[in-house]
């Protein structure tokens, strides 16, 4: 038999897709449905005084905080922020109130008054008193290794807001049950919700979270599908019926998560021969309202902001602020595409005030096996700094082109980038994920809350399955994810999926394989019927981590990566547009190569929309181009070609020598492609690099 | 309002300002024309109408009497571009593919990899870059 791992398979969910029929959310249809509504503060921060639901419509269900039987708090890392308003406003397009009806016409008719007591908001980060979370890392001994530097390099560089756009804009069902309430919806981590819900109904309230087809995440259904399941479920229980909250575009761009804007200060000691001696990094989010996932988004891109270098005396400083903006939340990458913006703006920065070639200087700090991080995690066999750059520099020929294009409108640039597997620190040891592996009639069924959003987690899981087990791919099949039926295999985030409940996986797959001796799953069902293995996620026992510190070992491995961007500038409208992108990345082995090709080509497009064109406009606290009409992503036309290569180095700890792929390839873009304008003489510190921002660098 | 919907001549009683997209999905029970955005930027909700690749949130159902409306249910689970956006993996989440699929429909077979993308510009994806879209298309031209 053929391995299935290392071959396309066919998607699990191919047929699907490509024919119409999977079910998404809103394709849902239940009996006796109604549709819900959220009304939303209109200022920035105040108090609400009075709230005024104008008319009399007959069949409207209202609710509003005095509803919620349990807790008004959306539990997740911190309980800060309420379901509904019941007092404090502290963002644009905060949920006030909630209704429902069976007509959407005359549910969008309903007018709401509102009436506060409005405050002063505060927009600018740095000048916020509200701190949602502080880290700092030091090795070594900073100051005086400053003071020994030959040379010293600063610079500010900062980023913008990044809006996620699944395609599939936010949807959740919630219909009431026997005993409970069930809840259908587009998300990510089913079990978050569930945990959100039980803080709105209390403990013992019997709840199922189901995954439905999800179209798209990106992390921008990680957390904020809590919030809306928890408003269709409060619509749903007071109704007696089901009721469906769907928004609309400029509702969900509006209303929900954006990546954080970030302001990155280094000040960095080198010496004459290009050896990096101190790092000194200051690191600032604007994390918006309430906390959300503000504090691990910062852990995360603190522990990257060193950039995939050595340096013997670091200190990351970092600061998540509470603004009166929405929340900003997870998005692919999860605080290293903004950290590692900075570090590799600033090293093409260095190598020129040291009138260094900026590869050569890439190539003699790279982290090696055997040298330490920021966070002192000393790099084994499995760090591929050097073959990815070395790789993309020889495939690129990067010094040659670059040479050439000296003096055009055209440039090539680079970034050399790396991207911590799973989650941070003893994060996996506190997750305490399972996975369970169902022996079935055919063969297994997979048993986890991991969810499929496009990345390929039913495929892949099947494969690793099929694999371990011996038997063939098609006789694996994936559970729907429902809370009552599947185990916690964790939250769908931080390139997990594969490495993490992939491995628990193979770990069920090797013991069912024990228990079944020399038969086949069909012929022992025939003989004993069916049984479960059920395990739990042990991580490597060598990793050391201290929460208190931030020391050691941040992630198990790391995937790394290097791309090299070549761009045009028409010298008239400062437009630049990406001609090629070759991505040289190594994440260990992949488990289905045309769906990690898939993997790097998307979050590489999402990479150099960042860089480029998504800029998100903020006025008094709100976003006001919330709409794809001028909210631009990238289009066929706005793509570049792509080169992806596939290295591999494989993983020891993962599923068949797999690390985590998925947030990497968005890390790279956005400094490759600013590291090229500088080539043409723009000195670019901020993103996106939209032709406004250029000209003012040009006429600085 | 008459008109011919997956080569079926239908009837439908709505409101003649009703969006074709609703009517579609709601009406006539066929959930993969999807919605992405509502104003004709996304693509995600494409049909062909009379031949024609068009936004069908955009579309009041008075504009289609008469007319031959094709969703992606009207090519069946067979069509060879279907089996190309599977084995290629033109398709990740999946909630662009119908409307990717009947905006690909009409392309020429020598289309050109650039006329390719000027037919599909008007078809957001935020999963696949497009690279995959591309060689699904590709593929499909050669079976």
């Amino acid at each position: 038999m053929m391995p299935a791992v290392g071959s396309n398979v066919p998607r699990k969910d191919g047929i699907g897709k490509a024919t119409g029929h999977a079910r998404y959310a809103d394709d849902l249809v239940f009996a006796g449905m109604l549709h819900g509504r959220t009304i939303r503060s209109t200022i920035p921060r105040g108090r609400v005084r009075s709230v005024r639901v104008v008319g009399e419509t007959p069949g409207l269900i209202v609710v509003d905080y005095r509803d919620v039987p349990g807790r008004n708090v959306c539990d997740l890392i911190e309980q800060d922020q309420p379901f509904l308003v019941e007092r404090d406003v502290r963002h644009l397009a905060e949920p006030i109130l909630l209704l429902a009806h069976e007509d959407r016409e005359v549910l969008g008719a309903v007018r709401v008054d509102i009436d506060y007591e409005e405050l002063a908001p505060v927009f600018d980060p740095e000048r916020s008193e509200g701190v949602l979370k502080a880290i700092d890392i030091v090795k070594g001994d900073v100051e005086s290794a400053l003071a020994d530097a030959d040379f010293i390099v600063e610079g500010t560089y900062r980023t913008g807001h990044q809006e996620h756009v699944y395609i599939e804009p936010n949807v959740v069902v919630a219909m009431p049950e026997e005993d409970g309430i069930a809840v259908f919806g587009s998300l990510q981590c089913p079990f978050y919700v569930l945990k959100a819900l039980k803080s709105l109904l209390g403990a013992s309230a019997h709840i199922r979270v189901v995954q439905t087809e999800t179209g798209g995440g990106f992390g921008g259904k990680e957390e904020y599908p809590s919030m809306i399941a928890g408003h269709a479920t409060l619509l749903a229980l007071k109704a007696g019926r089901p009721v469906k909250i769907l928004y609309d575009r400029v509702e969900d761009m509006v209303a929900t998560t954006k990546r954080h804007p970030s302001i990155v200060r280094h000040r960095t000691g080198v010496m004459r021969d290009g050896r990096i001696v101190a790092m000194d990094v200051d690191v600032l989010l604007d994390g918006g309202a309430y906390s959300t996932l503000s504090p691990v988004v910062l852990s995360r891109g603190c522990i990257h902001a060193a950039g995939a270098y050595r340096c013997e005396n670091t200190r990351i400083r970092g600061r998540a602020m509470a603004t009166n903006t929405p929340p900003n939340g997870a998005f692919r990458g999860f605080g290293a595409p903004q950290t590692q913006f900075a570090v590799e703006v600033h090293i093409e920065r260095i190598a020129e005030e040291l009138g260094m070639d900026p590869v050569t200087l890439r190539e003699q700090n790279a982290l090696r096996p055997g040298d330490t991080t920021a966070t002192g995690q000393v790099m084994g066999v499995d760090c591929s700094a050097r073959m990815v750059l070395d790789e993309a520099v020889r495939r690129t020929d990067f010094r040659k082109k670059r040479d050439e294009f000296a003096g055009t409108n055209r440039a090539i640039g680079l970034a050399l980038f790396f991207h911590g597997a799973g989650f941070t620190g003893s994060g996996e040891r506190h997750l305490n994920s399972k996975a369970r592996l169902d022996l079935t009639e055919r063969g297994v069924r997979i048993a986890v809350g991991s969810t499929e959003i496009g990345q390929g987690t039913r495929t892949m899981h099947a494969q690793i399955v099929a694999d371990a087990l011996g038997i063939s791919y098609e006789d694996v099949e994936v559970a729907q994810p429902d809370t009552t039926l599947v185990a916690d295999s964790g939250p769908t985030v931080a390139s997990r999926t594969c490495m993490v409940v992939g491995k628990i996986l193979e770990e069920c797959a090797l013991e069912m394989r024990r228990r079944l001796g020399d038969l086949t799953p069909a012929a022992y069902h025939a003989r004993h019927g069916a049984f479960s293995v059920l395990r739990k996620y042990e991580p490597p026992d060598w990793i050391q981590w201290d929460d208190h510190t931030y020391h050691r070992d941040a992630y198990a491995t790391y995937a790394w990566g290097c791309d090299v961007v070549e761009i045009e500038m028409d010298p008239d409208t400062f437009e630049v547009r990406p001609v090629k992108l070759t991505a040289v990345q190594e994440f260990g082995r992949p488990i289905h190569p045309a769906l990690a090709r898939g993997q790097i080509e998307g979050g590489t497009a999402q990479g150099l929309g960042y860089a480029l064109l998504e800029h998100v406009v903020m006025r008094n606290g709100g976003m006001a181009n919330a709409q794809l009409t001028n909210y631009i992503i990238p289009t066929t036309l706005d793509t570049p070609e792509l080169d992806i290569v596939m290295l591999e180095n494989p993983y020891v700890g993962g599923p068949f020598g797999a690390k985590g792929l998925g947030e990497l390839p968005v890390d790279g873009p956005a400094p490759a492609v600013v590291n090229a304008i500088r080539y043409l003489g723009l000195d670019v510190r901020e993103i996106p690099a939209i032709p406004e921002h250029l000209v003012a660098c040009a006429s600085r | 309002m008459r008109f011919t919907l997956n080569g079926v001549a239908t009837d439908v009683d709505a409101h003649s300002m009703s969006r074709l997209l609703d009517v579609v999905r709601e009406q006539c029970a066929l959930t993969g024309t999807k919605e992405g955005c509502g104003e004709g930027e996304c693509g995600a909700c494409t049909v062909l109408i009379d031949g024609d690749p068009v936004c069908s949130c955009l579309v009041p159902l008075a504009q289609v009497e008469g007319a031959d409306v094709e969703t992606i249910e009207g090519l069946g689970g067979d069509h060879p571009l279907q089996h190309a956006f599977m084995s290629e993996v033109g398709a990740q989440c999946g909630i662009c593919t119908p409307g990717m699929i009947m905006a690909a429909l009409p392309l020429a077979p020598n289309a050109t990899l650039d006329e390719i993308k000027v037919a599909l510009s008007g078809n957001l994806c935020r999963c696949t870059g497009y690279a995959a879209i591309y060689r699904a298309i590709m593929k499909a031209r050669q079976t």
